[in-house]
């Protein structure tokens, strides 16, 4: 079973790298990007034996205590059979 | 008296700071390596600069981790003192030691220079022999020194007087000019509630001998022992 987990900044939350990202999308003339948001994007592997539900508890857990600062950024779990 | 100084893997400011407490403090000092649980014996630790952990996740998000860390809790919640700079500062905010978070600064690039600060709050255990009307001359050096925290957070910050230093410019003018790296109103440093526990930016331990273009540092860390002697003198 395979867990992703997205995390990005809360929206307010101001993202110099997401606007220099856009920049460069810009430079190269792309048109029509409105805006571009920086975020992270995780990958867990879990033990085939455990439970999707107890995995979708344990994910959640580790996204909010270690994958995401709650102060300036979301996240978002979805689970994989 | 004692001061420690906790080491991460990837400190990388923790013989200034060893060395400004021995040199020009004057006091006991020892470090603490971060795998150690045991602070007894200490009236102070510096969580000091660096990289710990390479910065992986987010700046100081795995050295919250660390088994020092959970005594170093208990260390502040005992109302022992707790200094963190620059990463340690990071540390703190990502170990709910203080409220807040340290972003990537606004112009992006790393910044290391010389900075004016203010100080806010001359009345902490950390400030007191600081001279509140001087501009004080001291180094910032990072990519991830831009505070943040919500409304309602900063509303009490202020309320509170937890917001112990402001960049600014030559002159002690707050200014958007003078903010380096886009920091909310300009903060530099702050302080929980009790008072105890400070985090800031700027390296004061690079900012206590002349020949390093400014001393201004120093207060801040005899501040500090002299409010260790004053409880111990109160004992």
């Amino acid at each position: 079973m395979k867990a992703k987990v997205y995390v990005t900044l809360k929206s307010g939350v101001l993202d110099p790298q997401g606007k220099a990202i856009q920049h460069s999308v810009e430079s190269l003339g792309h048109r029509g990007i409105a805006d571009i948001r920086q975020g992270k994007y995780f990958e867990i592997a879990v033990d085939p034996e455990i439970s999707e539900s107890d995995a979708r508890s344990s994910i959640e857990h580790i996204a909010a205590d270690v994958l995401a600062n709650p102060v300036i950024e979301d996240y978002r779990v979805e689970i994989e059979a | 008296m004692k001061f420690g100084v906790i080491v991460f893997p990837g400190s990388n400011c923790d013989h200034d700071a060893y060395h400004v407490v021995s040199k020009h403090v004057g006091q006991p000092v020892d470090f603490v390596w971060h795998k150690e649980t045991d602070l007894s014996g200490f009236d102070a630790v510096i969580v000091p600069g660096g990289f710990s952990y390479g910065d992986y996740l987010r700046c100081g998000a795995l050295a919250r981790f660390s088994p020092v860390m959970q005594s170093v809790k208990q260390f502040a919640a005992e109302g022992k003192f707790v200094f963190g700079i620059c990463n340690g500062f990071q540390i703190l905010c990502e170990a709910g030691l203080l409220p807040g978070v340290l972003m990537r600064n606004a112009g992006l690039h790393f910044i290391c220079k010389h900075v004016g600060l203010k100080l806010e709050n001359p009345d902490t255990p950390f400030t007191r022999e600081v001279d509140p009307g001087k501009v004080l001359s001291i180094p910032i050096a990072h990519a991830e020194g831009n505070y943040t925290c919500d409304d309602e957070t900063f509303a009490k910050l202020e309320q509170n007087g937890q917001i112990v230093f402001r960049y600014c410019d030559e002159n002690g003018n707050v200014t958007p000019e003078s903010n380096p790296n886009g920091a909310r109103s300009n903060i530099a440093g702050i302080c929980n509630e009790q008072r105890n526990v400070l985090g800031m930016m700027p390296h004061p331990e690079r900012a206590c001998e002349e020949l390093l273009g400014s001393n201004d540092g120093r207060d801040i860390f005899r501040s500090l022992s002299r409010s260790i002697a004053a409880i111990e003198a109160a004992a």
